[in-house]
């Protein structure tokens, strides 16, 4: 693998840049590998990164349907923050905060991550009680995290509406200072990347129609590219993971919802922190190019289809509105779907499975992209020990069944 | 956004009427204690959630008030009937799989 630097940026600038090597290779698959990942989303390429660079198993394959990150990664708002309640969820969601850190160095690619704070609002008395206990967890865990009242609020975001005539006043937020967002696409694109140059097979265009184990083991996966052998298969397919667990008989505490977002015409710099609101089913920050990213709530019912109800953004829009009455008059350019794999705790599965040599990682409903460096970490240890990583352990399968579940709908719900 | 009839009120009305509860037929364990957890585990957190047919309940949470269910397909959205509790489907998946013209047998 080439490096970028500011030199090579100036080296191709001379021949026009028209010589800079691919960003990664397209193999024909092999017949057989040491691990086969199936799906190329961020977590799939991040799991395949760290299987190779921390444990030296190279001999991957990536299996994508589609394209690398067209999935949830390329639909996703990008917002990035570990201040969850349970200690079990705060350790993994920081763990990958502090990837986050240095992964533009890590993968020399920039992933523009933006450490630009996110505010969770509070609009009832409850809200506030409930941020209050939840910055307290935050901070005994070592995670960083104030309450601010209405004031404090609107010093940091002036346009927001902080009127308590409001059916939703503004009655203060959690504020997270090393949150934010990041570019979600490079991340996809500088996980590949990375894992391509260790030597990882890297199929687009490869679907898993079939998984086929012998005698309660995995031996390998039938795709639209043919059999490829493997004792080791690993499910990283969002919201088509309850269809992949039926191909082999097994059933997964996961539900597909839709879950929309929409972008607004480019505008000047208006909003440099991200605002989150559960009650009223809102969230907003601006990307560098100028547009509001917005990010709605998810369909009530079960559902495949990558687009959502228009009601649900109307509901959306209105709360946005509300909060900012500037923003009545933009006009929105785009609006979009996601299939997000929800669990009943609304935290992730990272799991072996009753099937020798067949692995999950699912389950991260509408908050995983600021989990995908973390998520791929843990996932390749417990791929590569066949044991799971501490912080990955309390995220089995088995916790539906010990009735161990880790409830972050308060920290999870809407807010992604 | 869908438009769902209702069996009891024997109108078509839109979703924004309604409130979705989840996958149908699911029978609650006869005697809770004396199944093992994974059944009970089973029974309350472990889902089919197909691509393709689904059997769900809808409660009409602004008009009768009643649950009912509905066969819809999860991915193409259309649903195909809706029936009042304690029926069954008269379409399934497998029934549409037979009714499907047998194509390329690959
Ligand atoms: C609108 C929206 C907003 C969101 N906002 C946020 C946010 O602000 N912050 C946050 O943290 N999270 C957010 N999320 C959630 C986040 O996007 C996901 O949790 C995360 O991206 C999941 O990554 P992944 O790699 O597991 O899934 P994906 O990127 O979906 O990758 C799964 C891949 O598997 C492939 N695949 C599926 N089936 C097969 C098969 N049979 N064979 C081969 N390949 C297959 C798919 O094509 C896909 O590329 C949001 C999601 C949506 C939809
Ligand atoms: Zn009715």
């Amino acid at each position: 693998m080439k490096k970028y630097s500011g030199f090579s940026l100036f080296k191709h600038s001379l021949s026009h840049h028209e010589n800079w090597q691919a960003a990664w290779r397209s193999p024909q698959p092999k017949k057989e590998y040491d691990v086969i990942i199936i799906g190329g989303g961020g977590h799939g390429l991040a799991t395949a990164y760290y299987l190779a660079k921390v444990h030296g198993i190279t001999n991957v394959a990536v299996l994508e349907k589609g394209y690398l990150g067209g999935g949830n990664t390329a639909r996703n708002t990008t917002i990035v923050r570990s201040n969850y309640l349970w200690d079990e969820a705060s350790k993994l969601y920081d763990h990958s905060l502090d990837l986050w850190k240095d992964l533009s160095q890590d993968l020399n690619y920039n992933v523009m991550f933006s450490q630009r704070g996110v505010l969770n609002l509070g609009h009832t008395l409850q809200d506030m009680r409930d941020i209050e206990r939840r910055v307290n967890a935050n901070r005994l865990n070592g995670i960083d995290g104030v309450v601010l009242n209405t004031a404090e609020v609107k010093e940091i975001v002036p346009v927001i509406n902080d009127s308590q005539d409001i059916r939703y006043p503004v009655l203060g937020a959690s504020w997270q200072a090393t949150g934010g967002v990041a570019r979600h696409d490079a991340v996809a694109w500088g996980f590949a990347r990375g894992a391509d140059s260790f030597g990882v097979d890297l199929i687009q265009q490869c679907e898993v129609t079939d998984i086929i184990t012998e005698e309660g083991a995995v031996v390998g996966v039938q795709t639209t590219q043919g059999f490829i052998g493997s004792k080791k298969v690993a499910c990283v397919t969002a919201g088509n993971s309850g269809v992949m667990a039926a191909m082999v008989g097994l059933r997964l505490p996961i539900e597909s919802r839709p879950l929309q977002a929409l972008v607004s015409e480019p505008v000047k710099p208006i909003i440099d922190t991200v605002v989150m609101s559960n009650a009223v089913h809102a969230y907003v920050s601006q990307s560098d190019k100028g547009d509001l990213v917005i990010g709605a709530g998810t369909d009530s019912y079960n559902g495949y289809g990558q687009r959502g109800s228009f009601h649900i953004v109307e509901h959306t829009l209105s709360a946005i509105c509300e909060l900012f009455p500037m923003f009545s008059r933009v006009r929105m350019n785009r609006a979009w779907g996601g299939v997000v794999d929800t669990c009943p705790d609304a935290c992730p599965i990272i799991s072996k499975t009753s099937i020798n040599g067949l692995y999950f990682n699912c389950g991260w409903g509408t908050g995983g992209f600021k989990a995908t460096p973390g998520s791929g970490h843990v996932f390749a240890h417990t791929l590569a020990h066949d044991e799971a990583h501490p912080f990955a352990a309390p995220f089995s399968l088995d916790r539906f069944n010990t009735g161990h579940l880790i409830d972050e709908h308060g920290a999870a719900g809407v807010a992604h | 956004m869908h438009h769902i009839y209702c069996p009891y009120c024997e109108e078509t009305r839109e979703e924004e009427e309604y409130s979705y509860t989840g996958e149908a037929h699911i029978e609650r364990p006869k005697d809770p204690a004396a199944i093992s957890d994974e059944a009970w585990a089973d029974y309350l957190f472990f889902r089919s959630n197909p691509r393709g047919i689904h059997h769900e309940m809808w409660y009409h949470a602004a008009g009768c008030r009643r649950y009912f269910n509905v066969t819809r397909n999860t991915q193409s959205y259309q649903i195909h009937e809706t029936y009042k509790m304690g029926e069954l489907p008269t379409i399934t998946a497998a029934s549409l799989d037979q009714a499907a013209p047998q194509g390329d047998a690959s």
